[in-house]
């Protein structure tokens, strides 16, 4: 066995460059599988944390009848006394915060510039708001008690061509079904470096949102956040509710991401199977150019009594070389890549889908399982790769073989 | 003890819709120790008769006896292994595994056969002293002469001790002194082993070494003397 590895390797080492390519190859393909992976989980890990921070949080508690994509104000379509439901969630020793919110659907005008806007009334002091109070790029951050003050987005400021301290025309339905009008102040300028987000919605102090739209004592929904989004499915069976209430978890209130993230696989494994057989083919290319070159030495061996299934073992080491050899190249081109796209990240500017939340910039993020599953498969690919010319060789005729041009 | 027996062997080759008939009914008989040349003009069935002795072709027809077994009736890896175990090859060509050593190429039938480390490298120095080459050793095949490589095709061709050796034109691509080096080389080892060697040849110089001439024409023997 040592004799056919070393005849192997010399083999491999009679055209170097060959060799290297091919390895290279192999190398390239891994590399690129592992980037896309880790593009991919990062893409999917930070487009769900996303969602779940800015819009949907773990759970929400709603009315049964509220329909989101209307974002009925209706009492009966609201939860009455939601401080004193938040209060008693926030409790649990999984919850990290629990708030009222209230979404009203409206307009911003300014000048004669106007955009629709999703009116979100927030406890600013809720560790839920965080998020928003941390992309604060200038003015100052809600206060509960404000009344006249708005929190816009980058993209909407940009559009509107509003700053910090500007007044604004708020237009937006109320509970009776009319149109409130009311002129605010911008306070302040936030980003959440999600264009989807920050282009359309606009904070609000809760208590000043339930008066505009007179719901008094009402919010669209509880805002939960976990401490561990695994925890999710414990903490929904501990909760109890009325009867005109439901929860909701982060995965009914991403369907749509859920789906996407799922048919997104099966597309990515697509190219996984594109990538492996491209690799797959140079080297099979490669081997079958090295029996054709060998078609003599195969017959030397086989007229010296080497028996087929070694000289098929004489080609499979070769291609256990040029994998080990790609894969080691692979790794090292694959990890040092995805650690560069780890730290500074892929800009991908408002590429958002619509109704998904993805950020402008996506940080690749490697897996312990994606590393080994997608180097295991290279290797087991390029091996198998191999095993076409290893027939090939193990079952040329030595008289013919030994005929062959040098 | 005969070495080699073949009984009416005829070997047709089909070339598209174009019958040759290689040889066409060939009996002989080699005994152990024997320095046989089968000589002929081209075509004449010479390698073809080798090959058959050889193991590395089957006849169309007829019985090829090596060693006292029928080879005919065996299969693929069976011919290897007889090969492996009872027969040596020298080519015209040479034939050595380019990236192994002299050493190495040496050492491969010795490896194929399961012979253990201490042993084997004993048997490969003894070999590379017979045809001297010793101070060659770990040279590649492309560092040595003609001459040189044909004599580590000896070397490899004796390792196993077999039965019977088998040289197709071995000294068709050497100068005078590296033929005349060659076949002296191949007459001492027959001389010192006792080993058969058969060995397909016209050049003039390499008949005159054989103890024993068979001639062939046309796929037939027409004279063994």
């Amino acid at each position: 066995m040592i004799q056919i590895l070393k005849m192997a390797f010399r083999d491999l080492g009679r055209n170097r460059r060959r060799s290297f390519f091919s390895a290279l190859a192999v190398g390239a393909g891994l590399a690129l599988l592992i980037l896309m992976a880790s593009v991919i989980e990062g893409e999917m890990g930070s487009a769900i944390e996303s969602a779940i921070q800015l819009q949907s949080g773990h759970i929400q508690i709603r009315a049964k009848t509220y329909d989101e994509n209307r974002s009925s104000l209706k009492w009966v379509d609201l939860v009455e006394n939601p401080e004193q439901m938040a209060s008693l969630i926030s409790g649990l020793a999984e919850v990290k915060a629990a708030t009222p919110r209230l979404y009203a659907s409206g307009f911003l005008s300014s000048g004669t510039q106007s955009a629709g806007a999703r009116i979100t009334g927030i406890d600013p002091l809720s560790p839920a708001s965080d998020p928003y109070r941390e992309g604060l790029i200038s003015g100052n951050y809600l206060n509960p008690d404000d009344r006249d003050a708005v929190l816009i987005g980058k993209p909407m400021a940009d559009k509107l061509s509003l700053k910090v301290g500007d007044n604004v025309s708020l237009s937006l339905n109320t509970s009776d079904g009319n149109v409130q009008d009311q002129t605010f102040t911008v306070k302040g300028i936030y980003t959440t470096n999600t264009y989807g987000f920050d282009s359309t919605t606009v904070f609000l102090p809760l208590s000043k949102a339930q008066a505009i739209t007179q719901t008094e004592n009402h919010a669209s929904t509880i805002f939960i956040l976990l401490k561990d989004t695994a925890q999710t499915d414990a903490v929904v069976r501990a909760l109890s509710i009325s009867s005109g209430l439901v929860i909701k978890t982060w995965k009914d209130l991403n369907a749509l991401f859920v789906d996407y993230e799922a048919m997104a696989q099966s597309y990515i494994s697509i190219f996984y199977l594109i990538i492996l057989a491209i690799s797959a083919s140079v080297i099979i290319n490669t081997l079958i150019m090295s029996v054709y070159e060998r078609t003599r030495e195969i017959g030397i061996l086989s007229a010296i009594g080497m028996r087929g299934n070694r000289i098929m073992m004489l080609f499979l080491a070769e291609s256990s070389m040029l994998a080990v050899g790609g894969v080691i190249m692979g790794l090292l081109i694959g990890v040092l890549s995805t650690l560069y796209f780890n730290v500074n990240g892929f800009y991908i500017g408002n590429m958002g889908l619509s109704g998904m939340l993805i950020t402008d910039t996506i940080y690749a993020k490697l897996t312990m399982d994606n590393l080994v599953n997608l180097t295991i498969l290279t290797f087991v690919v390029t091996l198998l790769s191999g095993l076409y010319p290893a027939v090939m060789a193990s079952r040329m005729q030595p008289i013919a073989a030994l005929r062959a041009e040098k | 003890m005969e070495v080699v027996k073949i009984e009416n062997v005829t070997r047709t080759y089909q070339i598209g819709k174009l019958e040759t008939r290689a040889l066409q009914g060939v009996d002989l008989s080699i005994a152990s120790g024997e320095f046989t040349s089968l000589v002929g003009p081209s075509g004449s069935g010479k390698t073809t008769l080798l090959q058959m002795i050889g193991c590395l072709d089957q006849p169309t027809s007829g019985r090829v006896h090596v060693n006292g077994k029928d080879v005919t009736k065996l299969n693929r890896n069976q011919r290897a292994d007889m090969r492996r175990e009872n027969i040596g090859f020298i080519f015209q060509f040479f034939a050595l595994i380019p990236t192994l050593s002299a050493y190495e190429n040496v050492e491969m039938p010795l490896l194929l056969n399961g012979m253990g480390a201490n042993e084997r490298k004993e048997r490969v120095m003894e070999l590379l002293k017979a045809v001297d080459l010793l101070d060659r050793a770990n040279n590649r095949p492309d560092q040595l002469s003609g001459g040189q490589q044909q004599r580590v095709a000896i070397a490899r061709a004796l390792a196993p001790k077999p039965a019977l050796i088998l040289a197709d034109e071995p000294t068709a691509n050497l100068d005078t002194t590296n033929g005349k080096q060659v076949m002296d080389i191949m007459e001492k080892l027959n001389k010192e082993t006792g080993v058969t060697f058969v060995f397909a040849t016209h050049d003039p110089r390499v008949i005159s070494y054989a103890r024993r001439v068979v001639t062939l024409q046309d796929g037939l023997i027409v004279k063994d003397s």
